[in-house]
């Protein structure tokens, strides 16, 4: 199990059928994203610096002990506080493939899908995770499945305009696509 | 139905005749802004993604701020990224050092958000210009970049919750205080993805100041946007200054909120929120017992020149005390200029406070005023989260800048009252 960072993104992209399978770390309600990413990193703008500093200020031995692969779980209002992209940014330079949480702060969600980090909304499954657990999800039907308890939740489905612009790869090729010549 | 002044502005705004919270609608922008955090990778994806130009030159705002003047070389290659796209696309509103300010205060004060406009920042705090009736919201870099590039970006329509301040407010009472009552009444999480809507007699008392101090923390509550809707003070503050024509908008009588709060103004104290959270609010004359090392004035928050003259006000002919560091931020140049033509340095040079060059810097943890383990701020900024001004083991007080200018003489959290009644007994 090693899903290489980015790698979600694209096959997610592909419109198929999307499973990411990871070792969950587990985190409270209300991380903000100076815990995600300290602003005396954010002078530095690449996801394999800023990835070295993750969730440092929360734990400060996270960088080294969490693995390509491995996923986040968290209660409400997750990134919550700053817009800056450094925090999905981070998470995904440190390979990891999926945050499912019980809410997440607005410009966080935004520039996940913006940015191609897939997040899932799933309050019970947040319950349901234990840390170290195994967990699978598959991220077009929204089933998450505790692989270590058996458990099986649904995530809140993605609005259909959500969907597209995961279809397209991110905002900017979306965008690319409206201006194109009709 | 009728609509509210945020759900007018983004239907203006999609070029339709009426939206509905929870629709999700491609808006044009009015105006779009970045920092020297958030716009080097806006840059980049912009420059990844093929963009050859910008949707309008005049209409973007690239401003360095943050780590500003320039606070280590990783930071001056940022901004040199800024400078140097800028001059490429013909970015008109670029400003370095000398010209530049705090984004959020510099950009209503030069007229280039005003109101009816939909705003979109690579930075939280953009909702400030709310305070101008204008629907303004924070964004990533990457819809900074589409924004740069396409003129557009994807909003979801939020239900709007409606908050009225009846009454007429206290002595030394501001907008901060309401607003961080306001978070500790609702929570960090307590309008999420929502529009906050403030409305009634205490608001309407209100300075232009203070308004941008409520609007400014509606992100700290989860809200999408804070609005005030318009009036004479509003477009007293406009005229002559706002660079386009105003559009005027306001909440239909029939508009739907999914809540409404009607709060007593008359009754909240001046207001602190201890660490870790702006949601974890206490009165400030409850918390004397808490000593401190730093005081910070300034911020988009409260950098404005009324917050100057009220710190000045509770330090003139006093001294900071000895085993605190105060440090006042104008948060830009024509402020800096005021206060010091108004003599306030002189008051703050004689208590012993330093005045610093325009920056976010502190608030930020960036800058010009860490904190060690253990130290203790009072601080007019917006958030206290771990880490927020240092190390993890250090702590923010938020406040209003009456509090902190008496916290910064008396050593400990104080109110003016607190000083002036010391005064008297002494």
């Amino acid at each position: 199990m090693s899903a290489a960072p980015g790698n979600s993104a694209a096959r997610m992209s592909d419109g198929g059928r999307t499973t990411i399978t990871g070792r969950a770390w587990t985190f409270g309600r209300d991380i903000d994203t100076d815990l995600i990413i300290a602003a005396r990193y954010l002078n530095m703008k690449t996801a394999e610096e800023l990835a070295a500093h993750l969730m440092e200020d929360a734990d400060a031995d996270f960088p080294t002990k969490v693995r390509p692969g491995d996923i986040l779980v968290a209660h409400e209002n997750f990134g919550c506080g700053s817009s800056r992209e450094h925090a999905p940014m981070a998470i995904k330079g440190a390979g990891i493939p999926l945050v499912i949480a019980k809410s997440f702060a607005r410009i966080f969600y935004r520039n996940s899908f913006n940015t191609g980090l897939p997040i899932l909304v799933a309050p019970a499954a947040v319950d349901g995770i234990r840390e170290g657990d195994t967990v699978e999800a598959d991220l077009t039907t929204g089933v998450i499945r505790n692989m270590t308890t058996g458990k099986e939740f649904q995530a809140e489905p993605l609005p259909e305009f959500m969907r597209e612009l995961v279809a397209a790869g991110g905002l900017l090729p979306f965008l690319k696509g409206r201006m194109a010549p009709k | 139905m009728g609509m509210t002044i945020t759900e007018k502005i983004l239907a203006r705004s999609a070029g339709k005749d009426h939206v509905e919270p929870g629709e999700l609608i491609m808006g044009k922008v009015d105006f779009c802004l970045g920092n020297d955090i958030t716009a080097p990778v806006a840059i980049d994806e912009f420059e990844k993604a093929g963009f050859d130009s910008v949707f309008d030159s005049e209409r973007i705002a690239l401003i360095p701020d943050h780590f500003t003047p320039n606070k280590d070389i990783k930071t001056a290659q940022l901004v040199k990224q800024m400078r140097e796209f800028s001059k490429r696309h013909g970015v008109r509103h670029y400003y370095d050092v000398g010209r530049v300010g705090v984004e959020h205060a510099l950009l209503p004060e030069m007229g280039l958000v005003g109101p009816g406009d939909c705003v979109v920042g690579a930075d939280s705090h953009t909702c400030t210009y709310g305070a101008l009736g204008a629907f303004a919201t924070g964004v990533g870099s990457t819809d900074l970049a589409g924004a740069m590039a396409t003129g557009e970006v994807w909003f979801r329509v939020p239900e709007s919750i409606k908050f009225d301040f009846a009454g007429e407010l206290g002595p030394y009472v501001t907008g901060k205080d309401l607003i961080l009552y306001t978070i500790g009444q609702i929570g960090v999480d307590g309008a999420l993805y929502q529009a906050m809507e403030f409305t009634g007699r205490s608001i309407e008392a209100l300075s232009m100041d203070s308004r941008f101090s409520i609007c400014n923390m509606a992100i700290e509550a989860g809200g999408k946007n804070g609005i005030i809707a318009a009036d004479d003070v509003t477009k007293a503050y406009v005229e002559g200054r706002f660079r386009r024509e105003p559009r005027y908008m306001y909440s239909d009588a029939d508009a739907s909120y999914v809540t409404t709060y009607r709060w007593r103004g008359d009754e909240i104290p001046l207001m602190v929120a201890k660490p870790h959270l702006p949601s974890n609010t206490q009165a400030a004359a409850e918390l004397a017992d808490v000593r401190i090392d730093q005081v910070i004035i300034g911020s988009c928050t409260n950098g404005r020149i009324e917050d100057l003259r009220m710190a000045a006000e509770v330090l003139r002919g006093q001294k900071v005390h000895d085993d605190v560091r105060c440090i006042v931020i104008p948060a830009t140049q024509a402020i800096w200029q005021q206060a010091m033509e108004e003599g306030l340095f002189q008051v703050f040079v004689e208590a012993e406070a330093v005045v610093s060059a325009p920056t976010c810097g502190p608030c930020l943890g960036g800058h010009m005023g860490i904190l060690a383990e253990g130290e203790r701020a009072v601080s007019t900024t917006n958030r206290n989260f771990v880490g927020r001004m240092g190390h993890p083991g250090s702590e923010v007080y938020l406040a209003g800048p009456y509090v902190a200018a008496a916290s910064a003489i008396a050593g400990h959290i104080a109110t003016p009252d607190q000083i002036r009644s010391k005064e008297v007994a002494a």
